[in-house]
């Protein structure tokens, strides 16, 4: 038993209503007519699409290409007809387009062949490469690249795998209902995360207010050697990486660092969960649990494949009337769907109804007050107050020099805000532009680099042809003159002086004259020297051809010598 | 009074040893100011400025040979920057040297392209590859958007097209206060 736990300052404690979709076991999303899977899924490069319009997949066929380790393979979510590649609307807060594959289902759900691997055999770097090659990535929301967490960092291995249940933003429930309904698989997964990494000791951090799941997972784990199940108090964002990490080891860690780093290394349950299916069953991962509640008449949970349209989702849910918007993700980290027909993506743990009654628009914002409030609240322990007057200044130097970057944005900071400021959105907007403004800078400086190098190599190609230049004309010289020709250089510079009265212009004359001869010369050996090659062991038939070819062409250059008529 | 004075005399010119050794020593090489000026400027290279790339114009405006408003690319925040850091009155852009426009990038079409070369030679940043009598194409990332590969073109095959904004470039808004909804609001 863990002897005490530890705690990270701030966090707000919002009603959780999980209640409404945790009761409802999760049932399986009908098949949609068309998916549209979207072809970049996790943090890192754009995956290079494998098929195209008109081509026939498979379920769990690869249509998407890990670009160089950092990314994650895509796959299709199902059997039939590639309908379209081109760029799709995202569930992105941009509500901007990016390259996306349509499939139309065949309703077969034919399987590719599946390859289970043991991995009690395989070595790590085998299994990570599995991971990626099956699109595995972090399933709590970042959909950051499992293979790559599975990297030891600076301190050499990791000890201790923290395997994140806690679930801590309201309303969301897909991870405890996971974990009561799939405890086995979950278990088999960390028991693959351990040997990877080879972890001594697991602990998986679920919130107290999950009881079922605390004792389901107790079940699945209670063969273990050095797997724990340590229940977590109840407060948000006790799901965060870093501070569930800090809750249960003690361990901070720095910006810029990872959890490697220090020995730890935190995994979603679901992601778990995928890791078993990937590995033990050869199912790369095409599907995801998703939370429907909010403004809803059946909350619940439903496993969606990937690219299913979230209206089709909605639909199961039966949003009432007066829902007025949806959010994807939670209500503290979530964002405003721009249209409701795009496709569940591997971040999609949640689709809110929202309505005015439920979430109840948010009040004018007031001026800042400096109370102090959100300092309390802040969960990565930074002054959001101060963050907040340095980015709506647009001082972005200063943010960095706050720690922005360590904001996790988790948005505690905007919840107990007393004047209804979207400190949040102020953070987005500096974080972002100061990226904007780096990559702006990195792409300056490469081009002045491309423009100085080629400045000088401009300079340097003139100067050598100048050289070039001057070498020839003086061996020409030379060659003409023949060995008087130290003489004859020395005479011009005497001929320039007024009192050298002997040979005044023909020395320089015959000179230039003899350079042109020996030129000429030059051009006509050059042109007698080069002899066809292709005229020799001719058949007789050939060459009487080449003959009957030469005549014409030699009557040609008779005519083109004769002076034309008519002047053009 | 001798002594007075060969003490003053010879600490003075201790000191001036010291400062000539130091102002040899620790010679800043090139102007810092022109670097800085440089580093705000856009490095589009496109000599909209009538200046032969930013260096030069960042060399003339340390000169004060040019004034701080001669860069479209740059716009009008590159001129803010300029302004603030040498301490002069913002100007707005000067019409005579061109518009504010997007970010844009130079596009061949490949199919017209005849592979005359003459692109890759005004492209001031190597961006464009092809050789003599090959098809051409425009390195995208690497293009500044300076339309000088645009003019020489004889075929007219290169096209400059606005960079599109992507998720991955794109920018979360500043957020405003709407002041409407919130008239409304007081007016309820």
């Amino acid at each position: 038993m863990m002897a005490s736990l530890f705690s990270f300052k701030g966090g707000v404690k919002p009603a959780s209503h999980k209640d409404e979709s945790a009761q409802v076991p999760i049932t399986l999303a009908p098949l949609p007519s068309r998916l549209v899977v979207p072809l970049r899924q996790s943090a890192g490069g754009m995956p290079l699409p494998l098929v195209s319009a008109g081509q026939r997949v498979l379920k769990g066929e690869r249509i998407g290409a890990p670009e160089g380790n950092f990314s994650s393979a895509i796959h299709a979510p199902t059997s039939g007809l590639v309908v379209a590649v081109e760029p799709r609307m995202l569930p992105h807060p941009s509500g901007l387009s990016a390259l996306c594959v349509e499939i139309e289902a065949d309703g077969e759900e034919r399987w590719i062949d599946l390859v289970p691997v043991n991995y009690e055999t395989e070595t790590p770097d085998a299994l990570r490469d599995i991971l990626r090659d099956a699109g595995v990535v972090g399933l709590g929301g970042a959909t950051f690249p499992s293979h790559l967490k599975l990297k030891p960092g600076a301190s050499g291995r990791i000890e201790t795998l923290i395997i994140n249940g806690a679930e801590c933003e309201p309303w969301i429930t897909c991870d405890d209902r996971l974990m009561r309904e799939r405890s086995d698989e979950i278990a088999r997964g960390i028991a693959i995360l351990r040997h990877i990494v080879s972890a001594e000791r697991v602990l998986i951090g679920i919130e107290d207010n999950k009881p079922q799941a605390i004792a389901a997972v107790r079940a699945a784990t209670a063969g273990s050697e050095g797997v724990e199940v340590v229940p977590v108090p109840t407060r948000y964002p006790a799901g965060g990486e870093r501070q569930l990490i800090r809750v249960l080891t003690g361990i901070e860690i720095p910006y810029g660092r990872f959890g490697a780093d220090f020995g730890v290394q935190c995994f979603n349950v679901a992601t778990a969960c995928s890791v078993h299916r990937a590995i033990d069953l050869g199912q790369p991962l095409i599907s995801r649990i998703v939370t429907l509640a909010g403004n809803v008449e059946r909350p619940g949970n439903v496993e969606a494949l990937i690219g299913t349209p979230i209206d089709a989702l909605l639909k199961l849910a039966m949003p009432k009337a007066d829902t007025d918007r949806t959010i994807m993700g939670g209500p503290m980290m979530g964002f405003t769907l721009p249209r409701t027909d795009l496709p569940v993506t591997k971040a999609a743990n949640c689709i809110l109804a929202a309505s005015p009654a439920l979430f109840p628009p948010q009040g004018a914002e007031m001026p800042c007050i400096r109370c102090g409030a959100c300092t309390r609240a802040c969960p990565a322990e930074l002054q959001p107050h101060e963050l907040y007057w340095f980015s709506r200044a647009k001082n972005f130097g200063k943010t960095q020099e706050y720690g922005i970057f360590d904001c996790i944005e988790c948005g505690c900071c905007a919840y107990v805000c007393p004047s209804n400021i979207p400190l949040v959105d102020y953070y987005r907007f500096a974080k972002s532009s100061m990226r904007t403004l780096e990559r702006e800078k990195a792409v300056a400086d490469a081009a002045r680099q491309r423009f100085e190098f080629r400045t000088e190599r401009d300079e340097r190609d003139k100067a050598e042809k100048a050289a070039r230049l001057a070498a020839k004309t003086a061996a020409g010289r030379q060659a003409a003159e023949g060995p008087g020709a130290a003489k004859a250089t020395a005479a011009p510079t005497a001929t320039q002086a007024p009192s050298a009265e002997e040979k005044p212009l023909t020395p320089l004359d015959d000179r230039k004259k003899a350079l042109i001869a020996a030129a000429i010369q030059r051009i006509q050996s050059q042109k007698t020297g080069v002899q066809p090659k292709n005229t020799d062991n001719l058949s007789p038939e050939k060459q009487a051809e080449i003959r009957e070819i030469e005549a014409r062409r030699n009557k040609v250059r008779e005519l083109a010598k004769t002076p034309p008529e008519e002047p053009v | 009074m001798l002594s007075a004075l060969l003490v003053m005399a010879g600490i003075a010119v201790v000191l001036g040893a010291m400062l000539g050794f130091a102002s040899i020593r620790f010679k800043v090489k090139g102007d810092p100011l022109v670097d800085k000026i440089d580093a705000i400027l856009p490095q589009t290279q496109c000599g909209q400025c009538s200046y032969p790339g930013c260096k030069p114009y960042a060399q003339a405006i340390a000169k004060g040979e040019a004034e701080i408003n001669q860069c479209p690319p740059g716009g009008e925040e590159g001129i803010r920057k300029l302004a603030d850091l040498l301490g002069k009155e913002f100007k707005p852009l000067s019409a005579e040297h061109g518009v504010e426009k997007p970010k844009q990038v130079a596009i061949i079409d490949e199919a017209v392209c005849i592979g005359c070369t003459l692109c890759t030679q005004a492209c001031p940043v190597d961006a464009i590859v092809g050789a003599a009598k090959q098809m051409h194409t425009i390195v995208a990332p690497l293009c500044t958007g300076c339309e000088l590969c645009v003019p020489p073109c004889p075929v007219d095959c290169i096209a400059m097209v606005a960079v599109p904004e992507t998720v991955e470039t794109w920018k979360w808004r500043y957020p405003v206060i709407r002041l409407k909804e919130r008239k409304r609001e007081q007016a309820a």
